[in-house]
C-alpha cells in the first residue's frame, strides 16, 4: 500500500499546470467522478489507467468544459478556474483534446484539418480574412511529416484508415500547440508498430515542454511511455506511481489488472 | 480581380454566372426588342415568371449557405424572404400617393379603410427608396441576428432548431394576418403603381426588374462563394460535420453560426424585395410554414452544399410546379413534390448538381487513367 495517494494532500509547493481537487460529477445520482484529486506539473506526462467506466473520459470532459462538476476545484495555469469557462475559452487557454473515438473533419482534406487546428486568432472576423501565411504553411508541412501523413495531405480525412485518423488527430493537437494535451485512448485499434510509434511521438511531444495526460488501456503502451501512472476506479484515484508499483498494488490487481 | 481569384477553381461557378448574367441581357432583349409575332419573343407573363424563378433561386442559395455549409436546417427562411418583401411593399405603397381608391396623400388605402388617422411610426421613412432598400436587408438581418444569437448560444441544434424556425415563421404569419398590425392584414400590400418613378407594370420596368434579379442572384452567388471558400467557410463545414470538435479547437461556434445565419437572412430578404414588384403583391401567406419547407426541397433536389445546385433546384422545381398546377394534374402537385423529395433523398442524395459533379469527376479520372501510363493516385470518392 505504498502508493496510495493521501486524499488530503496539501496544495503543492511547485505550482502545477493542472490542479483538480475534490471533483465530483453525478449523472442522475450516479457518481462518475467521486472527489477526484489530481495534479499535473508543467512539462509532465501522465498516464491514466482504470477499468471501463472508471471516469477517465468524464475527467477530460470536466477539464475541457464539456461537463460541469457538482463540486470541486479545477484550476489551470496559475489558478484559472476552468469550471467557469466554456469549451472554446478553455481550448484557447491552451488545452487540447483528442477524443476516444477519433473525430476529424471528414469532408476536409488532411491538410485543412491541420490548418484549422493551427494555433491562432479564432475570432470570426479574423478568420474570414485569414490567408495561409508562409509560417503556417511550413508548420503544416512539419506536422504532416511528424504525423506521417505527408503523402495523404490532399486526401479527404474521411477516407483515412482508423489508425491514420488517430494520427491526424494527434497532428491537430500538435498544431494547436497547447500547454496541456489530453489524449483519450490514442492507440485503440492500432497495430503494434503503430502503437510503438505513437508512444514515441507522445514522448517527443512531452519532451518539447508540453504537459500530456494519456488515458489508455493498453498496458504495453503505458509501459512504453515510461511515466508516472494514475489508476482511477469508481471516479477517484486508486493508486499513483511508477507503472511497476501501481501494477503490483493488490487493489489495482483486484479491480482492473486481474480481470 | 477578386472575382477572378474567387472563380479560379470553380468551374460550375463560371458557368453559373455566365448563364445568369447572359439571361440578364438576353431575356430583356427578347421581351422588349423582338416583335411579338416572332417565336423568340418573351411575353410579359413569361418574363414575370422567369423573374420570380430567379428570386426563388436567390432564396434557395441563401438557404444552402446555412444548411449546406453549416448544417443549420432552417425551416423558416420564407420569413426572411417575406420580411424583405414587406419592406419593399411598404415602399411601393408609399409611392401610390393620391392615386389610391381613397386618394389619401399619406395613408395607404387599407389604413383609410380602417379609419386610421395617422401613419404608424414604423411606416416612417419608407417613402424614401434608400431607406426602404436598407430596411429590406436590415429587418431580416436583425431578426436573424437576434434569433440566432439566442438559439445558437443556447446550443439549440438539429430538429429542435428546425422546429423553432417553423414556429418563427408561423408566429409572424399570424401577426401579419392581424389588421391592427398595420400591414394590410390578410390582403397584404398590393395595387402598386411606381418603383423609383417608373410604372411597375411597364414592360421596360419589368425587364429592368428581371435584370436586377439576375444581377442580385449573381452577386449573392459571389458573396456566398467568397464566404464558403474563405477559412471561415472551412470552419462552417467543420461545425456542420463535428460541432463539438470545432469548439474544442477553440472556435466559438455560436458566433460563426449567427454570422452566416444573418448573412443568409439578408440574401433572402433581398430575394423577397425583388419578388414583390414582379408579382405585384405581398401578403401573409408568404410566411406559410409550408413555403419554407418547399425551399428545403428545392435545395435538396438541386444539390445541397453546391450553391449553384440550390439555384438550379429552385428553378427546376418551380418550373415543374408551374407546369403541373396550370394543367390537369394540378390537384396532384403536392404528391408530386413529396415524391420528388423522396426520390432525390434515396437516389440522388447529393442532388442533381452533386450527381453531375460525381459523374464528371469519374469521367475525368477514367480518361486520365487511359491516357497516362502510370495511374494517377486520384482518390475516388467512395460512396
Ligand atoms: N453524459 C452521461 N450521462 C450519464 N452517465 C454518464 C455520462 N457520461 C458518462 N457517464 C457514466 O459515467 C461513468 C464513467 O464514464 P467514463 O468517464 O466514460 O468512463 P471511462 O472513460 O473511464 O471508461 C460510466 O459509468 C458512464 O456510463
Ligand atoms: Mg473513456
Amino acid at each position: 500500500m505504498t502508493t496510495l495517494v493521501p486524499t488530503d494532500a496539501p496544495a503543492p509547493l511547485t505550482p502545477s499546470l493542472l490542479y483538480l481537487d475534490g471533483v465530483t460529477v453525478s449523472f442522475d445520482g450516479f457518481r462518475a467522478l467521486n472527489a477526484l484529486s489530481l495534479q499535473i506539473a508543467p512539462g509532465e506526462m501522465r498516464a491514466i489507467i482504470g477499468p471501463n467506466g472508471a471516469g477517465k473520459t468524464t475527467m477530460m470532459d470536466v477539464i475541457t468544459g464539456k461537463t460541469r462538476p457538482d463540486t470541486g476545484e479545477v484550476l489551470f495555469d496559475h489558478g484559472i478556474d476552468l469550471t467557469r469557462l466554456d469549451e472554446a475559452s478553455i481550448a484557447n487557454l491552451g488545452i487540447g483534446r483528442k477524443f476516444q473515438k477519433p473525430t476529424v473533419f471528414e469532408s476536409h482534406t488532411v491538410e485543412d484539418n491541420i490548418l484549422l487546428a493551427l494555433k491562432g486568432d479564432r475570432r470570426a472576423r479574423s478568420v474570414i480574412v485569414a490567408r495561409t501565411s508562409q509560417a503556417e504553411a511550413q508548420r503544416i508541412d512539419e506536422i504532416l511529416e511528424i504525423a506521417g501523413l505527408s503523402a495523404q495531405r490532399d486526401r479527404l480525412a474521411g477516407l483515412l484508415s482508423h489508425g491514420q485518423k488517430q494520427w491526424l488527430e494527434i497532428g491537430m493537437l500538435l498544431a494547436q500547440d497547447p500547454k496541456l494535451l489530453l489524449v483519450d485512448e490514442p492507440v485503440a485499434g492500432m497495430t503494434d508498430a503503430e502503437t510503438e510509434a505513437t508512444a514515441a511521438l507522445l514522448r517527443r511531444i512531452s519532451a518539447a515542454d508540453h504537459s500530456v495526460v494519456v488515458v489508455e488501456h493498453d498496458m504495453a503502451f503505458v509501459r512504453a511511455l515510461g511515466v508516472k501512472v494514475t489508476c482511477l476506479h469508481e471516479g477517484s484515484v486508486l493508486a499513483e506511481g511508477a507503472i511497476d508499483t501501481v501494477s503490483e498494488n493488490p487493489r489495482v490487481i483486484e479491480v482492473y489488472l486481474g480481470r | 480581380m477578386i472575382t477572378r481569384a474567387l472563380l479560379a477553381d470553380d468551374r460550375t461557378g463560371k458557368w453559373f454566372l455566365a448563364i445568369v448574367l447572359g439571361l440578364a441581357i438576353v431575356v430583356p432583349i427578347l421581351h422588349l426588342a423582338v416583335p411579338e409575332t416572332s417565336p423568340f419573343h418573351i411575353s410579359t407573363a413569361t418574363l414575370a415568371l422567369l423573374g420570380k424563378y430567379l428570386c426563388f433561386a436567390l432564396l434557395a442559395l441563401s438557404l444552402d449557405l446555412v444548411w449546406g455549409y453549416c448544417g443549420i436546417l432552417s425551416l423558416g427562411h420564407g420569413a426572411f424572404f417575406a420580411l424583405g418583401g414587406y419592406a419593399m411593399g411598404m415602399y411601393l405603397m408609399r409611392q401610390i400617393g393620391t392615386r389610391g381608391v381613397y386618394a389619401h396623400p399619406v395613408l395607404p388605402d387599407f389604413m383609410v379603410f380602417l379609419n386610421w388617422k395617422e401613419l404608424p411610426w414604423y411606416w416612417y421613412g419608407f417613402e424614401n427608396a434608400w431607406f426602404a432598400f436598407l430596411m429590406v436587408m436590415a429587418v431580416p438581418g436583425l431578426l436573424a441576428f437576434v434569433f440566432g444569437w439566442f438559439a445558437f448560444r443556447s446550443r439549440v441544434t438539429g430538429v429542435y432548431l428546425s422546429i423553432i424556425t417553423q414556429a418563427l415563421t408561423y408566429a409572424l404569419m399570424l401577426a401579419f394576418f392581424r389588421n391592427d398590425m398595420g400591414f394590410g392584414g390578410n390582403n397584404g400590400l398590393t395595387d402598386f403603381k411606381d418603383i423609383l418613378g417608373f410604372p411597375v407594370q411597364a414592360n421596360t420596368t419589368r425587364a429592368a426588374l428581371f435584370a436586377a434579379s439576375a444581377v442580385a442572384l449573381a452577386l449573392g452567388y459571389l458573396a456566398a462563394r467568397a464566404i464558403v471558400s474563405s477559412r471561415l467557410g472551412k470552419v462552417l463545414v467543420s461545425i456542420r460535420d463535428a460541432e463539438s470538435r470545432t469548439r474544442f479547437l477553440g472556435y466559438r461556434v455560436e458566433h460563426y453560426k449567427t454570422f452566416v445565419f444573418t448573412v443568409s437572412a439578408i440574401m433572402a430578404g433581398v430575394a423577397g424585395a425583388l419578388y414583390v414588384p414582379q408579382v405585384g403583391i405581398i401578403n401573409p401567406s408568404e410566411f406559410l410554414p409550408a413555403n419554407s419547407i418547399e425551399v428545403v426541397i428545392w435545395v435538396a433536389v438541386g444539390g445541397r452544399g453546391t450553391l449553384a445546385g440550390a439555384a438550379l433546384g429552385a428553378v427546376l422545381v418551380n418550373y415543374a410546379k408551374t407546369t403541373f398546377t396550370t394543367g390537369l394534374l394540378a390537384p396532384y402537385w403536392l404528391f408530386a413534390l413529396g415524391a420528388l423529395f423522396v426520390v432525390t433523398t434515396i437516389w440522388l442524395p447529393k442532388g442533381i448538381l452533386g450527381k453531375f459533379n460525381d459523374l464528371w469527376e469519374r469521367w475525368r479520372s477514367s480518361r486520365a487513367e487511359k491516357t497516362e501510363t502510370k495511374p494517377a493516385p486520384v482518390p475516388q470518392l467512395a460512396e
